[in-house]
C-alpha cells in the first residue's frame, strides 16, 4: 500500500514538474483574429527555432476582442504572456499595472524608440501620452484607408457617364466631398447587369465601428477632442462648425451611397460588400489590404488603394497596436526575449514582407519601400497624419458614449449633428468628472 | 423480512449512531438542509448584499488601483433621472407587452385548435414546438439573414405581397421597424411554449363539464367563455409569468439581431446594463442599475403571483 502511494506521489510530482517545465518553455501571444495574426504565426516560427520556446496563440474575433481580453487582464488571468492590444487600452493597462513598463528593458537591450515611426511610438507605446514611458513596442501600424474597383474606374463607358453627370473626370477622390460625389454616382448603377452601390463604410453599433468610420470624416474636417491638449475643454472643439459639417457629411454618405440594409456594418461587412462586387469603394484598415490585393476575384489589377481623402486637413483614423508583456506572465524572460527578437530590424523587414505593417524606420525609410506593395505609399502617407481616439483609462465609457450618439444621429435619424455632438460633450464631461479630471 | 430503516440503523457505525441518537429531529433536518442553505447564501444572497453595497460606491472592477469612494445615492439618482434609461425601460416595456400579448393570443389559439383529434396531430405539435428547441444564438443569426434587405426572405415576401421593393426598407434598420422585428422573432420562437402550457390546461378540463353544459343547452360560445377560459386561465397566467420574467432579461437574441440599434431603438434594459457593467466597467453604477431592475421585476412578479393565487382559489 505504502509503495503504491509512493509511486503515485512520484508520478504526480513528475507530471507537475513536466508541466511546469513545459510552461516555462511556452509563450502565449494574444491578439485579434485577422490576416496579420496569421502572418505573425508564420513569422514566429523563426523565434521558436532560435529560442527553443514554443509559441502558442490566442486570437479573438474583433467584435469580442476588447471584451474577452480586457476581462482576462482584469481578472488577473494568465492566458496571455504577450498581448498585442488596441492602442486605446494603453492608459488603463498602464495605470492598472497590466502591462510591464519596458523602459529599463529597452535601455538594457539597446532598443531605441527613435528607430520607430514617431506617430506609432506616441500612439502605441506611451502613457501618459507623449512621455517617454513605454508600455509596448510598436508592432502593427495601421490606419483606416480606402480601396476601389480600379477596373470600373478605368472603363470608358463609366468614365463618360461620370463626366456627363458631374462634368469632372473619374479618378481617385482627392477630397471627402469628391468621394461622396463618386459614391453617389455609383449608387444603384447597373454594371455588367448587376446593381452596384457607392461605398461600404463603418456603421456598426456594438463595439467601435461607427466611431472609427465617422472619425475618418471628422478628422479630415479638422476635428479636435480638446481646445488645448490635456485640458479636457471640449466645448467648441468637439462641436465645432467643422465637426458638425463632417458629421452631416458622413450621414449623407451613409444615407445616399451605401448598400441597402447597411446599418450595422464593420470590417467584415465592408470586406464582404467589396469582395462580392457590390460596391465601387470601401473603407477598411490597411491591415486587410494585402489580402484584398491577393483576392482572385477583386484583387490584382482590379483594385487600387487610396489614403483617407482630406477635406480641410489631411488626416486618417489610427488603427494598429503595440506588443506588450503582460505583467503576471509566468515566463517573463521568454516574453522579453520575444520583444527583443521582434524589435530586430531584420525581423521587422520579414514582418512587412509577410503581411504585417512594421513601424520600424529600417522598413519605412527604405527608399524601395513604396514599391514593395501597391498600398505601401498610401500607408506611409496615412501614418503621417493619423489621429487616435481618447486613450484615457476610461476610454471604453468615452467610446460607447460616442457609439450611441453617432448611431442615433447617423443611422437612426434622431436629432441633428449639433445635438449629437453637444450630447457627446455632456457624456464625456460626466466621465471626466467621475475621473476627477474636470 | 427486515425493515430497511432498521437495517440502515444497524449498519451505522456505533460511534456515529451514538452521536446521532443524541440529536433531535429538528437538528437532523437542519443538518440535511444546511448545505443547500449555505450554497444559497454563498451564490445568491451574498452577491446580492455585495451588489447593494457596491451600488453606493464609484467602484470600477477594471480599475483596482483607483480609490473606491462612497457616493451615497448618487448612482440611484443618476439612473432615475436619466432620460436614456427611461427610454430603455420604455423599449423593454414595449417588447415585453407586445411579445406576451402576441404569444398568449397565438399560443392559446394554436392550443385550442390542436386540442382536437385529427390525423397528424402529433406531428404537427412537434413541428410547432421546433423553434423553442433552437438556441437563441442560432435564432438570432438565422433571422438576421431572413431580414437581410437584399437576400432575405422576409423582404422578398413583402415585395411579393405589397409590391414595395425589397431593398427599399430594412427590418432591422432605421424607420421604426426594428422594435417590431425583434418582437416577431421572439414570438416565433416562444409561442410554442405558451401553446404547450395552454394545451396542458385545456386537456386538464374534464369532459363531463362540457357534457353537463351540453345538457343545459349552453352554446359553444358560452362554453368557451364560462368553462374553457376560466379553467385555462391559471395556466395562461403561469405562462405569462414565465415569459414576462424571461423577456425582461432578454439579451442574446436581440444583441445578435440589432446590437441594441439602430441608435438605441432596441436597447433593452438588460443590454444596457451589460454594457454599463462589462464594457464601460461602471461597476458601482451598474450595481445600482441591477438593483433597480431587480426590485422592479420582484415587485411586479409578487403582485402578479398574488393575482395568480386569487384566480386559482376561485
Amino acid at each position: 500500500m505504502k509503495r503504491t502511494t509512493l509511486a503515485a506521489s512520484a508520478a504526480l510530482a513528475l507530471a507537475w514538474a513536466a508541466q511546469a517545465n513545459a510552461q516555462a518553455n511556452e509563450l502565449t501571444l494574444c491578439w485579434a483574429a485577422w490576416d496579420p495574426a496569421n502572418a505573425l504565426v508564420e513569422l514566429s516560427k523563426d523565434f521558436e527555432a532560435q529560442s527553443g520556446i514554443k509559441m502558442k496563440f490566442e486570437f479573438v474575433p474583433w467584435p469580442n476582442f476588447a471584451d474577452r481580453i480586457l476581462n482576462e487582464l482584469n481578472s488577473g488571468g494568465q492566458l496571455c504572456d504577450l498581448l498585442i492590444g488596441d492602442s486605446q487600452w494603453i492608459g488603463g493597462a498602464a495605470e492598472n499595472g497590466w502591462y510591464v513598463k519596458l523602459n529599463d528593458f529597452f535601455d538594457k537591450e539597446g532598443i531605441s524608440m527613435d528607430d520607430f515611426a514617431p506617430a506609432t511610438v506616441y500612439a502605441y507605446s506611451t502613457w501618459p501620452k507623449g512621455t517617454p514611458n513605454y508600455y509596448a513596442l510598436p508592432a502593427m501600424g495601421d490606419a483606416n484607408g480606402w480601396f476601389y474597383r480600379k477596373d470600373w474606374f478605368n472603363r470608358d463607358d463609366i468614365k463618360a457617364a461620370y463626366k456627363e453627370a458631374t462634368g469632372q473626370d473619374l479618378r481617385e477622390p482627392q477630397s471627402q466631398k469628391e468621394l461622396l460625389q463618386i459614391a453617389q454616382f455609383f449608387q444603384g448603377r447597373e454594371i455588367d447587369g448587376k446593381t452596384v452601390y457607392g461605398a461600404s463604410i463603418f456603421t456598426e453599433r456594438g463595439s467601435e465601428g461607427i466611431t472609427m468610420g465617422a472619425t475618418g470624416a471628422l478628422y479630415a474636417w479638422g476635428f479636435k477632442y480638446e481646445n488645448t491638449p490635456g485640458s479636457y475643454d471640449m466645448e467648441g472643439a468637439v462641436n465645432s462648425p467643422e465637426a458638425v459639417e463632417a458629421l452631416e457629411f458622413y450621414k449623407e454618405l451613409y444615407k445616399t451611397a451605401t448598400p441597402p440594409g447597411y446599418d450595422n456594418a464593420y470590417m467584415e461587412q465592408s470586406l464582404d460588400a467589396f469582395k462580392s462586387g457590390q460596391v465601387a469603394m470601401a473603407m477598411n484598415w490597411f491591415a486587410f489590404f494585402p489580402g484584398l490585393y491577393a483576392d482572385p476575384n477583386v484583387g490584382g489589377d482590379k483594385i487600387d488603394f487610396f489614403v483617407n481623402p482630406p477635406q480641410n486637413v489631411a488626416a486618417s483614423t489610427l488603427g494598429g497596436q503595440g506588443i506588450s508583456v503582460v505583467a503576471n506572465t509566468d515566463n517573463m524572460d521568454g516574453a522579453l526575449a520575444y520583444i527583443k527578437w521582434f524589435a530586430d530590424p531584420e525581423v521587422q523587414k520579414k514582418w512587412w514582407a509577410a503581411g504585417g505593417y512594421s513601424c520600424h524606420k529600417a522598413v519605412l525609410e527604405d527608399p524601395n519601400f513604396v514599391n514593395t506593395a501597391p498600398f505601401a505609399g498610401d500607408f506611409l502617407e496615412a501614418m503621417n497624419g493619423v489621429q487616435d481616439f481618447w486613450q484615457e483609462p476610461a476610454y471604453a465609457q468615452l467610446l460607447l458614449a460616442m457609439q450611441a450618439r453617432l448611431h442615433n444621429y447617423i443611422v437612426a435619424d434622431q436629432g441633428t449633428a449639433k445635438e449629437a455632438l453637444d450630447g457627446l460633450i455632456a457624456d464625456w464631461t460626466e466621465v471626466f468628472q467621475d475621473e476627477g479630471k474636470l | 423480512m427486515t425493515n430497511p430503516i432498521e437495517a440502515a440503523a444497524r449498519a451505522t457505525p456505533a460511534p456515529i449512531a451514538r452521536r446521532v441518537r443524541g440529536l433531535s429531529d429538528r437538528t437532523i433536518a437542519w443538518l440535511f438542509v444546511a448545505p443547500t442553505i449555505f450554497l444559497l447564501l454563498a451564490i445568491n444572497i451574498f452577491p446580492l448584499i455585495w451588489t447593494v453595497r457596491l451600488s453606493f460606491t464609484n467602484y470600477a472592477a477594471n480599475r483596482p488601483n483607483r480609490e473606491v469612494e462612497w457616493v451615497g445615492l448618487r448612482n440611484y439618482t443618476r439612473i432615475l433621472t436619466d432620460d436614456g434609461i427611461w427610454a430603455n425601460m420604455q423599449t423593454t416595456a414595449h417588447f415585453l407587452v407586445w411579445t406576451i400579448f402576441l404569444q398568449v393570443v397565438i399560443g392559446f389559439t394554436l392550443a385550442w385548435l390542436i386540442n382536437r383529434k385529427f390525423r397528424g396531430n402529433d406531428l404537427l405539435t412537434t413541428l410547432i414546438v421546433l423553434p423553442m428547441m433552437l438556441s437563441p444564438a442560432v435564432v438570432g443569426n438565422f433571422w438576421t439573414f431572413l431580414y437581410q434587405p437584399q437576400i432575405g426572405l422576409v423582404n422578398y415576401a413583402v415585395e411579393l405581397v405589397t409590391g414595395i421593393p425589397a431593398s427599399s426598407f430594412s427590418m432591422l434598420g432605421p424607420g421604426g421597424l426594428a422594435k417590431w422585428s425583434i418582437i416577431i422573432v421572439d414570438t416565433w420562437m416562444w409561442t410554442p411554449f405558451v401553446m404547450l402550457i395552454c394545451l396542458a390546461g385545456l386537456r386538464s378540463i374534464p369532459d363531463y363539464i362540457y357534457e353537463a353544459a351540453e345538457v343545459d343547452r349552453a352554446s359553444k360560445w358560452r362554453q368557451f367563455w364560462t368553462i374553457t377560459v376560466p379553467m385555462v386561465l391559471p395556466f395562461l397566467m403561469l405562462a405569462v409569468l414565465f415569459r414576462g420574467i424571461e423577456n425582461f432579461k432578454m439579451f442574446d437574441m436581440v444583441v445578435l439581431l440589432t446590437g441594441g440599434g439602430p441608435g438605441n431603438e432596441t436597447l433593452l434594459a438588460s443590454i444596457d446594463l451589460k454594457r454599463e457593467a462589462f464594457e464601460k466597467w461602471r461597476t458601482g453604477y451598474s450595481s445600482a442599475y441591477a438593483i433597480i431592475l431587480f426590485v422592479t421585476v420582484f415587485g411586479l412578479a409578487s403582485i402578479y403571483v398574488k393575482a395568480l393565487n386569487k384566480v386559482k382559489e376561485r
